[in-house]
């Protein structure tokens, strides 16, 4: 919870300091542990397929923590948070469609021949000396 | 009736308010209210702005995995996990900064302000000496990738870069130019004025705190690895004359170049950029292309490991840019917080410019483990 | 109660307003009132449509005959084509209604004094004339531009054009688009007058804040669009570049995410000016309020998930193409909504054919052509066929000519006399919607019959057996320029000369009415009083001020008895 003070104005809410390093110290964990598990994850035996989804999730983490209480969004007014997280929809929304589609027309790309493009060619033919 | 209170002057009462409400808002809430939804609005055109450059890792990631196993290990791990946390705490000063302006302590917001902004260009300090490194190693974009060493190893460089050089001539400028001034200031009895380019100075004074810290944590490095290939201090001038020396032809030996292309610059003036001197830099003649004759035992390189890199130097100097934009926006708090004008009806911008700076924060959250820590 | 004297404080034109409380070059440069940065918007698109109309006949004429009737190289023409399409998309159709008309009417409709963030409306006007100055600078560098305004790789990337201006123009109008869409979404929200509900807006607001919602998500992905094409072309990065292992048709996934969306950035304004417009001069309460409202934000949603029906034959895979054709048809659905919601609300209205409504019923017209055929091109199978013809280039001009242009217009009649409080003369003003009109359907009609035959899109020259098509066209294009002329100098004469007109002449009911023409510098000299935009029986003709005011304003003895009870 922010600070209770009554003389000031109601849009105006100090964060705790305690909460604030707090909040940077489980940041400073997050990383450690990031950096920590991406280094050591031959050791631990975690299958590389995982580390992906582990390093997002941990960023993820991180990432909450510093929109919820550095960014007060855990205080703000709610239009302002769905605004913000609206974002991302459109981004997922961008990357979902385009993933798909170049995913299928990858096979097209691979089986062209780079050297034939006109401007290549061109290259490719010049005295090499 | 509606009509009662009709009158010209009717923003006048306004002037109990203080002297920073603008005359179109009603109220400090108003105000307030507007700039917030104002910020977190610019914030979604940032986050979208950035999504091209994710949206083109994600797809290069996914349809070329091997890519980017082959690449990230050329970046330094340590020296992004240093990066991150001074950005962390850059956000955490900007949110005891946000606090101290919302109780109205602008002194204690000054000195916080200042903090973050010495971490943010201690950020670019460290920033630079990973990209001198890189330039030095002839990492570049995809059409100027003139990398030539296979293992990770054996590209420890030590010494002074000419890059990190180039790059700090201008930081060194800034901080001669704001000291001075600040001087100046101080001898016409101009104590905000002083002060604000003291601070200035200070600021500047982090980039080069990064760099050596950064350069400290290269050497570590440089230590630890047992066949580290090790180059001699260059001078800075007089290297691009040396670099037919027999020392550059043993660089060449290691060098492998498969196919020609990247290398239409030579053909086209237009393109010929620094990418080009630092291809020479690192004593590369570009006649030599398609040639078998410096292959050695090497295995080949591939030559589109360039993408990505040109990714990562796309989102990371993005992001840098946002770092310097972010630091002339904290300036200007810096100079308003010298100035006393935040209260805890009026710390708006404070708030703003801190939210810019989390987000700032949030994105390299993201590039670190996305760039620097792909297994 | 209000006595005569002070209704005519309220109502009669000031002796002092926005356009005269302050003078000099730098009360204009400078301002930061939103009605005048919002004429100095509207006198900045008009200069580019009359550029970039230019170019288009001199386009045109070239077509006179089948091998060229100008002495242009075919390089020229491909330059010309470009910077038409360019100057039009991207320095005169987006901002024309929102930061032009919307600037000077939306904070009014609000009862607000200004917008939210009045610096940086004024930072997006000048970013407009830089990135304008910009684009064209592309012609003045001596290279011209030849990529098409779509700058599709890897041609940008290859050609020796001024692409890198023209990007880097179309970078920076991108953020004048972004500022303005920023300020306005920021102003719906927080400055309506006390007790404004949402849907106690005028459905202009509603179309401009949808449009806003499409200019700040979707205008930054252009920005960083651009600059990869800059950093490809400069440095050859390899993200587009097919040489370094890029994927050029990513380039146009990138770029259709935003352009896809800015068409509706181009009609969705329209939409709202032309809902004003057809409540008003049918004096009728808008038909479905909400529908209409709603529609508008489901058609800024919904464009955003269409963007691959512009890459139909460029190497897209099937399934995406499948996919985007499907939603690109449910685009339709809100679109149609609005159309008959209009007709509902022309339906026994007392209709007022003055120049804004037959530039409204134009809109209707030519908007229903153009969006039915782009259900034509939406699907697979005629689209195949039809990609790259006239057929398109007819399309998307009955769309953003037949629609926004001629919403525009409309909409600059309509609000006029609100801004500089003279009348025009509407006689001449309707010749001019009757020849743009007229001039329109000349020009691109016979090009959907060409497109259908398989006249294909930006060639210089053709087959003769197209010659009686792309002459009636160029004969349109003379016509529909001379159209626009005369009305831009009917508006010019009527700001200089016009009569004077009172402060609600058309008896609208939307708050900016209730100030003086031309308004106050803080828009009221009174806080106005809210009432339904749409309530036009609120209004009563007040004989000593020669104008429409509020029931609540006038004379209490003199006022007649309402037609129908308040709405609630
Ligand atoms: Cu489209």
């Amino acid at each position: 919870m922010a600070d209770h003070h009554d003389d000031l104005p109601k849009f105006c809410h100090p964060v705790p300091t305690k909460l604030l390093f707090g909040v940077f110290f489980a940041l400073i964990f997050l990383t450690i542990l990031t950096v920590v598990v991406s280094a050591l994850a031959g050791s631990m035996g975690i299958p590389s397929a995982f580390m992906f989804p582990i390093a997002m999730t941990l960023a993820t983490a991180k990432a909450f923590l510093v929109c919820a209480f550095f960014m007060h969004m855990w205080w703000d007014k709610s239009f302002n948070v769905i605004a913000f997280l609206s974002s991302l929809l459109f981004v997922s929304l961008f990357i979902c469609m385009t993933l798909m589609d170049t995913g299928h027309y990858q096979s097209t790309i691979e089986s062209y021949d780079v050297n034939q493009m006109p401007g290549v060619a061109e290259l490719e033919s010049e005295p090499a000396e | 009736m509606a009509v009662a209170d009709h009158s010209h002057d009717h923003h006048d009462d306004h002037h109990d308010h203080g002297e920073f409400i603008a005359h179109h808002f009603d109220s400090p809430e108003q105000q307030f209210d507007s700039g917030k939804l104002g910020i977190w609005l610019f914030l979604v055109t940032e986050v979208l702005f950035f999504s091209g450059l994710f949206v083109a890792y994600t797809l290069y990631r996914n349809h070329h995995p091997e890519i980017f196993d082959q690449a990230h290990v050329y970046l330094n791990k340590y020296l992004g996990g240093l990066n991150t946390i001074v950005l962390l705490f850059s956000s955490l000063t900007m949110a005891l900064g946000v606090r101290s302006a919302q109780l109205g302590k602008n002194k204690s917001c000054g000195i916080y302000v200042l903090i973050t902004m010495v971490c943010a260009s201690m950020f670019l300090g460290v920033k630079a000496v990973e990209y001198s490194h890189k330039w030095d190693m002839g990492i570049l974009v995809r059409s100027a990738f003139d990398f030539t060493y296979t293992h990770p190893d054996q590209t420890i460089i030590s010494g002074l870069s000419n890059y990190l050089v180039y790059l700090s001539v201008i930081p060194l400028l800034l901080l001669v130019g704001f000291i001075i001034t600040s001087v100046v200031f101080r001898l016409i009895d101009k104590a905000v004025w002083s002060k604000f380019w003291m601070g200035m100075a200070i600021t500047v004074g982090g980039y080069f705190l990064g760099v050596v810290i950064g350069y400290l944590f290269m050497a570590a490095k440089i230590g630890e690895a047992k066949h580290a290939y090790i180059e001699p201090v260059r001078p800075i001038a007089l290297y691009a004359m040396t670099q037919d020396t027999d020392h550059a032809k043993e660089d060449h030996a290691k060098s492998d170049h498969v196919k020609g292309d990247g290398h239409d610059k030579d053909h086209d003036d237009e393109h010929d950029d620094e990418h080009h001197d630092a291809a020479h830099a690192n004593g590369e003649h570009h006649d030599d292309h398609g040639h078998g004759e410096h292959h050695g035992e090497i295995p080949e390189f591939d030559r589109n490991v360039g993408t990505f890199f040109s990714i990562y130097y796309c989102m990371t100097g993005l992001h840098a840019i946002h770092i310097i934009a972010g630091i002339i926006a904290l300036g200007w708090l810096y100079f308003r917080c010298l100035n006393n004008h935040w209260r805890s009806d009026y710390f708006g911008p404070v708030d703003y410019v801190g939210l810019y700076w989390h987000l700032v924060d949030l994105i390299w959250i993201y590039l670190f483990p996305l760039l620097y820590l792909i297994d | 109660m209000v006595d005569s004297s002070a209704r005519k404080a309220l109502f009669d034109t000031p002796e002092t307003h926005f356009l005269n409380c302050t003078k000099g070059w730098k009360s204009w440069a400078f301002t930061l009132d939103h009605k005048r940065i919002g004429i100095m918007y509207l006198i900045g698109v008009t200069i580019a449509l009359l550029l970039a109309g230019t170019f288009a006949l001199v386009l045109r004429t070239h077509l006179w005959a089948f091998d060229g009737a100008l002495p242009m190289s075919d390089d020229m023409y491909n330059q010309m084509f470009t910077l038409h399409g360019a100057v039009m998309v991207f320095s005169f159709i987006i901002p024309s209604v929102p930061a032009a008309l919307g600037n000077i009417v939306l904070p009014m409709m609000l009862g607000a004094k200004d917008v939210a963030f009045p610096r940086m409306n004024l930072a997006s006007f000048y970013l407009w004339i830089i990135g304008t100055g910009m684009l064209l600078a592309a012609i003045l560098s001596g290279y011209g531009l030849d990529t098409g305004w779509t700058f599709y790789t890897p041609y940008s990337i290859e050609t020796q054009t001024g692409v890198i201006w023209a990007t880097f123009g179309a970078f920076v109008l991108g953020f004048s688009s972004i500022f303005t869409g920023l300020n306005f979404l920021v102003t719906v929200n927080t400055m309506r007058s006390k007790g404004q509900g949402w849907f106690q807006l005028p459905l202009f607001i509603w179309s401009l804040y949808a449009t806003a919602i499409i200019q700040v998500l979707a205008t930054p992905v252009l920005g960083i669009t651009l600059l990869m094409l800059i950093a490809e072309k400069t440095m050859h990065i390899g993200i587009f570049d097919p040489k370094y292992g890029g994927d050029p048709v990513l380039f146009q996934h990138f770029f259709w995410f935003y352009s896809h969306p800015a068409v509706y950035i181009m009609i969705l304004p329209a939409m709202g000016v032309i809902s004003e417009l057809i409540s008003v001069y049918s004096q009728k309460r808008i038909f479905g309020y909400s529908f209409i409202a709603f529609s508008s934000v489901a058609i800024a949603l919904l464009g955003f998930l269409v963007w691959g029906h512009h890459m139909f034959t460029s190497g897209q895979s099937q399934v995406v193409t499948l996919i985007f054709s499907a939603i690109t048809f449910t685009v339709a659905i809100p679109s149609a909504v609005k159309v008959f919601n209009w007709l509902a609300t022309l339906y026994k209205g007392s209709i007022l054919l003055n120049t804004p409504m037959c530039f409204a019923l134009s809109f209707i017209f030519l908007f229903g052509i153009g969006g039915l055929t782009g259900l034509f091109l939406g699907a697979l199978s005629t689209d195949i066929h039809l990609h790259d013809t006239y057929f398109v280039v007819a399309h998307f001009h009955f769309v953003m000519v037949g629609g926004t242009l001629t919403a525009l217009l409309g909409g600059v009649f309509h609000w006029w006399p609100k801004v500089w409080g003279r009348m025009y003369n509407d006689f001449l003003g309707r010749v001019s919607c009757f020849m743009v009109f007229a001039g329109f359907n000349l020009t691109f009609f016979p090009q959907f019959v060409m497109g259908s035959r398989g006249m294909p899109r930006r060639y210089a020259s053709y087959d003769p057996e197209f010659l009686a098509f792309h002459q009636l066209s160029t004969i349109g294009a003379f016509v529909l320029g001379w159209g626009i002329v005369l009305a831009v100098g009917v508006l010019i004469y009527a700001a200089i000369k016009g009569p004077r007109c009172g402060a609600n002449p058309f008896k609208a009911a939307s708050l900016e009415w209730q100030s003086s023409s031309p308004p106050d510098f803080h828009n009221f000299v009174h806080n106005p009083l809210l009432n339904d935009p749409y309530d036009f029986d609120a209004m009563v003709f007040d004989e000593e001020l020669g104008t429409y005011i509020s029931r609540e304003f006038a004379d209490p003895s003199k006022v007649p008895p309402r037609k129908e009870p308040v709405h609630h």
